[in-house]
């Protein structure tokens, strides 16, 4: 068994310790909301945060995730919606909506390091494939989410 | 702020994996906002005595839930229908839920929602009309029952907000209170639908409605789907096309844990497990040999050879008007270019997958798909089931661009279920998913302009060597030797000349081709508006002024042509080694005029760096939800002009991922601007794609004002642009 902290909630998976996290969550644990983009780590759809990283669970064993705090969109803004998903309704960022998990929670981790980022900053950190491309939305989401943690 | 019970139960439906619920996460932010479930797909026991009609159903606490027949793959069908219904019914828009419609009702009901396929940037210009019918006869039939009730005239009442009053006494009923009356009323005749001066509700930019449970992870695709006993399979398709499944060894991977079964499938072979991971990874290890029959030898420098060579002919007439042989007797000067485009995967975000529930008397398909009757009817045939028996439950599609119109990977989910009598979730990995498309035909052009001595061409031949679309579908389509995707952008040249000529020759491969966003248009205005820029730059005129010159007698392009230039900047001073590049292009309804700004360095590297785009597409549903169609039709064309090629060798497809096949992240993306310019009348234009053709080609445009070489080949990254 590993024991996995998600959301806050301490969850024991009977799975391979080479299994990727992302597959621990979805088939095991049943928490869809992160996503299967490419399986290699170059797309970004599987983006969470464990203990503050924005990591991508695709090719993250959840051995390596064991006892660390995972955070994932199910558990992003449970209470009251974060501001990066203020921001991104207020934006109207997501198109198909499928990567939106994972530009989420890359802009989390972004904004927790850097509070005040630049365009040349998201440009750097944000390397999420969408293929809609709602990127200039989402960098201005990113913006207003600034603005919106503030208040 | 109060903790959102409702978004915790969701939660926790998740963990205990529950699966398939139509359960919807709403904050206390959405409370009263119109919503739709995250598993949006309509009840299958049809017609309730509270619907009003097939599309309209209004429960006794006056929610009305409209149902839509389109699939929203990022769109916004799911917002904009619900809108068009909403404007004749004269409801509360914030109070309305939404729902797909079942494809199953429309083949057992008389196809009462039409067609119910998406693609083609058809939903709205195909339903709007059908759908104002159906919001106008449903508030006719709630005053007609509200006047039965009162005993007074319909005509003294009025429907609004959900509510139908009497004018003269102020008595009212809801809707709700109507609702199973209402659906009873026969009208003498239908009432007429509004016309574009009378819209309130449409015209408005409102917001997604989808938008609440796409940022908090509870929009649920087809891949998310859960179901008590399933298991997960993994699939090889013969990597190359029309190829045959030869042996695989199932012993090497039996002991594996996890693992059920290895089966084949159509195009390939299956490993069942119970997690998709597990059968994927054993997949990979399973020994399996293939049959690829004589495809096996080809390679892409090949079909470039074939191409070129196939545009000598024969050729088949794929129109135009004058004598080309007179134009080009005696011209001032001849222009002439190669033009290549190649093979495109449609790599939407989410990879293709299917869940099937096979009984002996019934199917229940759960996926993301563009055409929910074919998928039924996919499904009938692969599991042997009366097609009248097989419930396609739609979900959110994480992406579309023409992929999902045809579901490969259905077929294969229905045969392993079928097999193992439980329901089965297929996906495909990113590598499938891309190896195993129906891609954007390779084509060759070859372009000749007879100029007069003032510039202006006398004559216009076009001539094009591209995949038949039908053909590779096996659908019926080809005429003459002439398809419509072929010639769509070619034979609809808006510029004048004395004569224009277009000459078809469809061939194909063994590389199967299919609709990717703008089709035909995507290759056609690439080589149309790059060689135009040439016509112009041979007749030394401004192109933009050359354009506005052959467009003459078409108002609305010179409409769109002109605001482009003064919203893009035409003419104004850019810094060194900056360039605009400007396109126009026709289709689906929609004219699109795109000014890039690109930025070329010393070593060639080449930065989008703003986008102004003029659009008119006649009319708007909702301009915001428009706007976001235009930015990610510049996105998706932008990919495919910077990186997008698929090649082949021994065969197949040598891309598999995102590293050999490249997508635009967020540092490429150029700030993005659209104007629309709108003409109104009886023009209602599509705009899920008729924003990508002009993208490409006012990219190589401005790469070849800040360069001087001109860009004959997509994608731009193969050309050599350093100084």
């Amino acid at each position: 068994m590993i024991n996995l902290l998600v959301n806050g909630r301490k969850i024991a998976v009977d799975v391979e310790p080479e299994m990727p996290l992302l597959w621990a969550l979805r088939d095991e644990l049943g928490m869809v909301g992160t996503k299967f983009g490419c399986g290699a780590g170059l797309c970004g759809a599987c983006t969470v945060i464990i203990d503050g990283e924005a990591t991508r669970s695709c090719i993250t064993p959840v051995s390596a995730a064991a006892e660390k705090r995972i955070l994932t969109i199910e558990g992003l803004g449970e209470k009251e919606l974060h501001a990066v998903q203020k921001a991104w309704i207020e934006a109207d960022a997501p198109q198909c909506g499928y990567c939106q998990s994972g530009q989420i929670m890359a802009a989390v981790a972004l904004l927790s390091h850097n509070p005040r980022p630049s365009d040349a900053d998201i440009d750097a950190e944000m390397s999420n494939i969408c293929r809609c491309g709602t990127y200039p939305r989402m960098r201005a989401a990113v913006h207003r989410a600034t603005e919106l943690a503030k208040i | 702020m109060t903790i959102a019970l409702s978004r915790r139960a969701f939660i926790q439906a998740s963990l205990s994996a529950a699966g398939g619920l139509a359960i919807a996460a709403f904050a206390p932010e959405f409370v009263g906002a119109t919503t739709i479930a995250g598993g949006p797909w309509s009840p299958e026991s049809g017609k309730g005595p509270n619907e009003v009609n097939a599309f309209i159903v209004i429960d006794p606490d006056n929610s009305i839930i409209l149902r839509v027949a389109k699939s929203d793959m990022g769109q916004g069908v799911l917002t904009s229908m619900a809108m068009i219904l909403a404007e004749e019914l004269e409801c509360n828009f914030a109070k309305v839920k939404v729902e797909y419609a079942s494809a199953n009702r429309n083949l057992t009901d008389n196809n009462v929602y039409q067609s119910m396929g998406t693609g083609g940037s058809r939903s709205v210009r195909t339903s709007r009309v059908f759908l104002q019918q159906a919001g106008a006869s449903a508030r006719a039939r709630l005053i007609a029952a509200a006047a039965a009730k009162w005993n007074v005239e319909p005509a003294a009442c009025v429907a609004s907000d959900s509510l139908v009053r009497h004018t003269a006494s102020g008595r009212s009923f809801t809707f709700g209170e109507l609702a199973a009356d209402a659906a009873k009323v026969a009208l003498a005749a239908e009432p007429a639908i509004k016309t574009p001066d009378e819209f309130k509700l449409i015209g408005q930019g409102l917001k997604r409605i989808d938008t609440p449970l796409k940022v908090t992870g509870s929009a649920r695709f087809g891949i998310d789907t859960r179901l008590p006993g399933m298991a997960y399979a993994a699939v090889a398709n013969c990597p190359v096309f029309g190829g045959k499944l030869k042996s695989y060894d199932f012993s090497a991977i039996s002991g594996r844990r996890g693992i059920i079964t290895a089966m084949p499938v159509t195009n390939g072979v299956a490993v069942v497990a119970d997690n998709f991971w597990r059968a994927k990874e054993a997949l990979n290890a399973m020994p399996v040999e293939w049959d690829f029959g004589p495809a096996g030898s080809t390679d892409s420098a090949q079909f470039a050879a074939e191409y070129r060579a196939a545009l000598d002919g024969p050729l088949a007439d794929g129109g135009g008007h004058g004598d080309i042989d007179a134009a080009f007797a005696q011209p001032a000067k001849v222009v002439e270019a190669l033009y290549e485009v190649p093979y495109l995967a449609h790599a939407p975000m989410e990879p293709l997958n299917a869940t099937a529930h096979w009984r002996e008397d019934r199917i229940d398909v759960w996926m993301g798909t563009q055409a929910p009757e074919s998928a039924l009817a996919f499904a009938a045939k692969a599991g042997g089931v009366d097609p009248k028996a097989v419930f396609v439950h739609n979900c959110f599609l994480g992406g579309g661009f023409g992929r999902r119109a045809v579901n490969d990977e259905l077929t294969q989910a229905v045969e392993v279920s079928r097999a193992l009598k439980r329901p089965i979730k297929v996906v495909w990995t990113r590598e499938e998913d891309i190896r195993s498309d129906r891609y954007r035909p390779q084509a060759a052009l070859r372009m000749r302009a007879a100029l007069r001595d003032d510039g202006p061409p006398a004559g216009l031949n076009f001539i094009t060597a591209v995949g038949s679309i039908s053909r590779s579908l096996g659908w019926e389509g080809v005429k003459n030797g002439i398809e419509r995707q072929a010639i769509e952008g070619l034979s609809n040249c808006p510029y004048r000349s004395d004569a224009l000529k277009v000459g078809v020759n469809l061939k194909n491969t063994h590389v199967p081709v299919m609709f990717w966003r703008s089709v035909g248009s995507s290759q056609n205005a690439f080589a149309v508006e790059s060689f135009i820029d040439e016509c112009a730059h041979a007749a030394k005129r401004d192109p933009v002024e050359y354009r506005r010159a052959l467009l003459e007698g078409k108002p609305d392009f010179l409409a769109v042509l002109d605001r482009l230039a003064e919203k893009g900047d035409w003419g104004k001073p850019l810094p060194k080694g900056v360039g605009r590049g400007v396109a126009i292009h026709e289709a689906f309804g929609t004219i699109v005029g795109e000014i890039a700004e690109v930025a070329v360095s010393k070593s060639g590297e080449v930065k989008v760096q703003r986008v102004v785009a003029c659009v008119d597409c006649g009319h708007l549903v909702n301009p915001l939800t428009a706007a976001m169609q235009i930015e990610s039709a510049v996105m998706y064309g932008l990919t495919a002009a910077l990186f997008g090629e698929i090649t082949i060798k021994q065969g197949r497809v040598e891309q598999g991922n995102f590293d050999a096949y490249p997508i635009a992240r967020m540092a490429d993306a150029p700030v993005i601007e659209t104007y629309f310019v709108l003409s109104g009348g009886d023009k209602w234009g599509g705009l899920g794609e008729p924003g990508t053709p002009p993208i490409a080609p006012a990219i190589a445009n401005a790469v070849f004002a800040v360069t001087g070489k001109r860009i004959r080949s997509l994608p731009l990254r193969n050309a050599s642009l350093g100084v």
